[in-house]
């Protein structure tokens, strides 16, 4: 009896909403409109890019900064409860300040740059490609402390007499690294990698705050791309855009599943 | 004598490489939040002259927001009254939907429970923002748009089922002695779960209760898509709502942007010890 608050939750707000959304996109001449939009096309190139790309670049930073946190020293400890600030405060204000300091004008990185060499900066934001990147740094900069966290925990894990012992063997930090540490984090890293790419597929904030799916709506995201139907009013490419995203979903949700639930 | 001044200058050698990453991570993680510090306490006309620190640092315009002294402002007050409710609101029920749920699961180990964690699991992985768009049409067919009741509940489904599987797996760890215990002297499935579950999970709960408190208060998508009146917004979307003009006060939105930053920033230092152990524990089990 005590599941039924949580069942009504479920039924009301997953599971009717998403029958309701599948409805809405049963139309085929959904599909081949979608299709017939080369937003959609980009978008879904921006969206791979930023899956691979961001999410790889990050999940290694943050298996070397982990390294990096177990160690003990006063100033480190210091630093670690500085480094979770992004994740601890919200998305907008730091997302908008980073938005601020890139503005081509006034932001401090074009003035202070034209202060010390007389020229204009770039146009940060009216770049496809580099503002592209900038959500993926903005991306990486408000997630990258939490799975260096992850990280760090896995690390303490591990027994240290491992590494006693690898020590007095002699053993370089690499080969620690490789033979010790690896072994033991590879599971966790690769569950990591999925969990994240799965995450990073709903982040909305890092595209939308930063770029607003700008310029000429070439740094959409699949995230943003359904907002921006909705606000054209076009709510079957809306949901249309989701179902085409689900073959790569589905399979990223199947192994999390597989693994969590053992 | 030779050999201790090598290790000397191995452990100094080892130092400076510390610092090496540890200098750039300070600053990459700090220049986004130093820039809103600055903004917030620039003075109007000296905000976006590209100063690395003001010329004459001010709080005048955490006083204007205070004082609700610009039309984007208005309704400052109310919305963060609006922002804490929500935040209060999703992180009580979901704390109260998310225990019970995890408790018969665990422990009374109803029929169906581990299809019902799968479900919940499930809808765990699926993308937020995927779900969005249908939630914002579902909340239009219950006659629920631009009530602050919609939001709430959004983020009791987003939340819930997270919440549910640290609980399980938290619960799962308590010895079973005490429910057979606590059965002999004849206590009720209720008073199993008040008197025995409750306080045995505190720190659980905590964690839990703190984690949708948070994402209800950061959320910004939904309460963007589901709130569309001044006085019904949450901080979040109010800061939003400044990039509508291309001159909007920028100082005052990053003033008002670091005062809705404050409060989370502050439970996550005050609760760190729970949520470390309570949700890195949950989020990934390798």
């Amino acid at each position: 009896m005590l599941v039924v608050p949580y069942l009504v939750v479920f039924v009301v707000f997953v599971v009717y909403p998403v029958g309701y959304g599948l409805w809405l996109a049963r139309s085929p001449q959904s599909y081949v409109r979608l299709f017939e939009d080369p937003v959609f096309f980009r978008t879904a190139i921006n969206t791979v890019v930023f899956l691979v790309v961001a999410v790889n670049v990050k999940m290694v930073i943050a298996l070397g900064l982990s390294g990096f946190f177990v160690q003990t020293r006063w100033w480190i400890k210091v630093l670690s409860l500085l480094f979770i600030l992004p994740w601890a405060v919200p998305s907008i204000p730091t997302i908008l300040s980073v938005r601020f300091l890139l503005n081509p004008e006034w932001g401090v990185i074009n003035m202070t740059y034209f202060r010390l060499t007389g020229l204009d900066g770039p146009n940060w934001l009216n770049n496809p490609t580099l503002a592209l990147s900038l959500s993926m740094l903005m991306h990486i900069w408000k997630s990258l402390p939490f799975w260096t966290l992850i990280f760090v925990a896995g690390r303490l894990a591990i027994p240290g007499e491992q590494y006693e012992a690898a020590s007095v063997d002699g053993a370089s930090r690499w080969q620690k690294f490789r033979f010790i540490t690896w072994p033991s984090m590879m599971g966790l890293y690769f569950t990591s990698t999925i969990l994240s790419m799965i995450w990073t597929l709903g982040d909305f904030n890092s595209v939308y705050l930063l770029t607003g799916g700008g310029p000429a709506d070439q740094t959409h995201v699949l995230a943003t791309l359904g907002i921006r139907y909705l606000r054209l009013d076009q709510i079957d490419l809306a949901m249309a855009s989701i179902v085409v995203a689900l073959p790569l979903v589905l399979p990223l949700v199947y192994v999390m599943m597989k693994r969590l639930s053992k | 004598m030779s050999g201790r001044s090598r290790f000397t200058l191995r452990a100094v050698g080892r130092e400076a490489q510390l610092l090496l990453v540890g200098i750039p991570v300070l600053l990459w993680t700090l220049i986004p939040i130093y820039h809103l510090v600055i903004f917030a306490i620039s003075e109007r006309d000296t905000a976006t002259k590209g100063y690395l620190w003001p010329p004459s640092p001010t709080l005048q315009n955490f006083n204007i927001v205070l004082q609700q002294k610009h039309f984007f402002l208005n309704h400052f007050w109310v919305q963060l009254g609006n922002s804490l409710f929500i935040a209060i609101a999703a992180g009580a029920i979901t704390l109260l939907v998310a225990t019970l749920a995890a408790f018969s699961i665990s422990r009374l180990k109803v029929r169906g429970g581990r299809t019902v964690m799968n479900l919940a699991l499930f809808t765990y992985f699926i993308p937020a923002a995927f779900l969005a768009v249908p939630m914002y049409k579902t909340m239009a067919t219950y006659g629920l748009l631009n009530s602050r009741w919609s939001l709430i509940l959004a983020m009791v489904t987003i939340a819930s089922p997270y919440c549910i599987w640290v609980l399980k797996q938290a619960s799962d760890k308590l010895p079973w002695e005490l429910d057979e215990a606590a059965r002999i002297d004849g206590a009720t499935p209720m008073q199993l779960f008040r008197l025995v579950y409750v306080p045995l999970m505190v720190p659980s709960l905590v964690a839990v209760g703190t984690y949708a408190l948070l994402l209800a208060w950061n959320e910004y998508l939904y309460a963007y898509l589901l709130l569309s009146d001044e006085r019904s917004f949450t901080l979040a979307v109010a800061l939003g709502h400044f990039l509508s003009a291309d001159d909007s006060p920028w100082e005052l939105l990053m003033a008002t942007g670091f005062i809705y930053a404050l409060p989370p920033a502050a439970i996550y230092y005050a609760f760190k010890r729970y949520m470390v152990s309570g949700l890195t524990a949950g989020a990934v089990k390798s």
